[in-house]
């Protein structure tokens, strides 16, 4: 085993997600614990140009696994795909991000590889060659620690927005391995049919780096839309409680808590929301929290970080305004 | 088609939850355990299946816990499962996933018939993990399909049509079964047990199997250990804007502007 830290960097059609750089950063801080390097490793069809990006942002060597089979995430060819790359690299430690994929992908691979495991790092610190994961539990109301051991490979994934990403190099050249990935019988089984972008501009939830969200006092669908203004004016994604959800005034996929998503960005921003225990299970984790509802004694006060006791109708629509003047 | 659903004890999300003083775990005693949130979408979307479908021969629904534990099979039971399986024993560490699947991948392999369909929740609420599906998957060498939102089963029962939404896209899979889906909220609404239905759950059959029958992967165990839990640190108190809505705004923009610095 190397003392290297491998990032598993996630892109989508060619195009690397942020939280990536993150990684990055983590993992160049950890590396120059272990006396190791930090590597990546990319996975996908038509990516040859991104290993550039990744050592810009601190990669010393990235691996590339390149191919149509690899065009979308499919749990089980990806994870041969980075199987196969752990087996060349030897890292001391796999940083993933929390994603969708990430949890997907980390779980499967450490199945796989026998690994120490742990899903969506909020801290993550060397002790003696472990490392110490600090993450959630009983739905974000507490924080636990998990000891990885080092004597085997170590695979974390680490929640967004947590670390800070350093400011890329220009003029550096990639170090690029290609793998060359022989699929196993069973990674065909599972096929992409078809994947809909979001091509209307609208985020889903756990992308916006700032979430707008709602709760029941929007009273319709169409009051929603002041929301969705006000996300698009600070390039956001808009959410939901369940009771929105329930009535029918956003889908379930916008839901935002305990049975909804769980979201993590700079900055949320809650209006006419209560905070219940299980929505605040679902966004405690952001950095910011702007919350916006005429009773001041909404429990969502106690974890917002700015508090405005007042109509969210006659807010919203000035805070948009004053954005869009501020941006303009 | 045999389903098999996979069901978790957690605490009661508006329980509260006291942890012990030296933070080697929470304080069980008189918490209220619930089947997990996400496991029951789970079970209603087996017991559904049953409902729309001529071919669903048999749902079985397994629990690893204590004996405590049995009662979140009761709920299954009640909801429609025929039979439950318990995978109840010290030796089976409750906070280590990897271990939990390799656990419940060999009962499954126990199980001559076998299953086409293996259905758990997208995460569970103590961990808020959610590698114990994907990692059964593995262990028992077939596909799996995370946070399903829609589901469409072909109608010989040899595969399935799953939505998803990821970031920033929707997703659809085609597949053969057997597989494993991780259920997200939205694709069904649990129903309620009813009490006749929790009395005749009693009665439905219940395998219990121990560390005699499933072996605890040393390796495995060493990995990943849990080590303590504790409140998170405190957040410091919420900073009001005052005024009038207009003073409001821009005072709060400017917090967030210049303090703050997310805009
Ligand atoms: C097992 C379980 C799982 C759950 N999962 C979730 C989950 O994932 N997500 C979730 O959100 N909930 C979840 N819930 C439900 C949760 O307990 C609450 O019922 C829900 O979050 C309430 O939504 P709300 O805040 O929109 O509505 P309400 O509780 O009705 O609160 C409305 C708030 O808006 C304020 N308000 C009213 N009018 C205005 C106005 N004009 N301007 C400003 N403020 C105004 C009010 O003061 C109030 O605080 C779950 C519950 C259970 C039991
Ligand atoms: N002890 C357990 N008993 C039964 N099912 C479990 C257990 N632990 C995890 N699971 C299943 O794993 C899924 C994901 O859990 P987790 O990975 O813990 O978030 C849950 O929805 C459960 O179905």
């Amino acid at each position: 085993m190397t003392n290297n830290i491998l990032v598993f960097i996630e892109q989508r059609e060619s195009k690397i997600l942020p939280a990536s750089f993150q990684l990055l950063a983590l993992a160049e801080q950890l590396a120059s614990e272990t006396g190791g390097e930090v590597q990546a490793c990319i996975v996908g069809q038509s990516i040859a140009g991104l290993a550039d990006t990744s050592a810009s942002y601190g990669a010393k060597k990235t691996y590339v696994v390149d191919g149509e089979e690899f065009a979308y995430y499919r749990a089980s060819p990806y994870a041969t795909a980075l199987s196969a790359v752990i087996d060349k690299a030897d890292p001391k430690a796999v940083l993933i991000s929390t994603t969708f994929m990430g949890r997907d992908l980390a779980s499967r691979v450490a199945a796989r590889k026998k690994a120490a495991l742990a899903i969506d790092c909020t801290q993550l610190k060397l002790e003696g060659g472990d490392l110490i994961a600090t993450k959630t539990m009983y739905a974000g109301k507490f924080s636990a620690t998990f000891r990885l051991s080092g004597s085997q490979l170590q695979v974390a994934t680490v929640r967004s927005n947590v670390f800070a990403a350093k400011e890329p190099q220009s003029g550096v050249t990639a170090t690029v391995e290609n793998v060359a990935v022989t699929l196993g019988e069973g990674d065909g089984r599972l096929k992409v049919k078809e994947v809909v972008a979001s091509s209307s501009g609208i985020k889903d939830v756990t992308e916006g780096d700032v979430v707008v969200s709602g709760g029941r006092s929007l009273k319709s669908e169409e009051n929603f839309k002041i929301l969705f203004q006000l996300a698009e004016v600070l390039d956001g994604a808009v959410g939901a409680s369940r009771a929105a959800c329930d009535a029918g005034y956003q889908p379930h996929t916008r839901q935002v808590g305990l049975t909804g998503k769980v979201v993590t960005p700079k900055l949320y921003i809650a209006c006419g929301i209560d905070g219940a225990i299980q929505l605040l299970a679902g966004m405690r984790g952001s950095k910011v929290i702007v919350a916006i509802n005429t009773k001041k004694e909404a429990p969502i006060f106690k974890v917002a970080t700015y508090g405005c006791v007042a109509d969210l109708f006659a807010i919203v629509p000035l805070l948009t305004e004053e954005i869009t003047r501020l941006k303009g | 088609m045999r389903i098999l659903t996979i069901v978790k004890q957690v605490p009661d999300s508006n329980a509260t939850i006291k942890v012990k003083p030296d933070e080697s775990g929470i304080d069980s005693a008189g918490l209220k355990l619930v089947p997990d949130p996400f496991d029951e979408f789970g079970i209603e979307l087996a017991v559904q299946l049953r409902e729309k479908r001529g071919d669903v021969e048999e749902i079985v629904a397994l629990t690893v816990g204590p004996d405590k534990a049995a009662e979140a099979l009761r709920v299954a039971l009640a909801m429609g499962a025929d039979k439950g399986m318990h995978l109840n024993d010290g030796a089976f560490d409750l906070t280590n996933e990897l271990l939990l699947a390799s656990i419940v991948a060999q009962a499954i392999k126990r199980d001559e018939a076998g299953f086409d369909l293996l259905l758990c929740g997208k995460y569970n609420i103590d961990l808020d993990s959610g590698a114990f599906g994907p990692a059964l998957a593995e262990y028992l060498d077939i596909p799996h399909v995370g946070a399903v939102t829609g589901l469409d089963v072909s109608e010989d029962g040899k595969s399935f049509e799953a939505r998803r939404r990821i970031e920033g896209a929707e997703e659809v899979v085609e597949c053969g079964l057997p597989a494993l889906l991780t259920i997200e909220k939205g694709l069904v609404e649990p129903r309620y047990p009813s009490l006749p239905n929790l009395m005749k759950a009693k009665k439905k059959p219940v395998d219990v199997l121990t560390s005699a029958e499933l072996q605890t992967d040393e390796s495995l165990q060493v990995a990943t250990q849990f080590q303590s839990v504790a409140p998170p640190a405190p957040k410091p108190d919420c900073k009001f804007v005052e005024g009038e809505p207009e003073d409001m705004v821009k005072e709060l923009v400017r917090l967030l502007r210049e303090e703050a610095k997310v805009v």
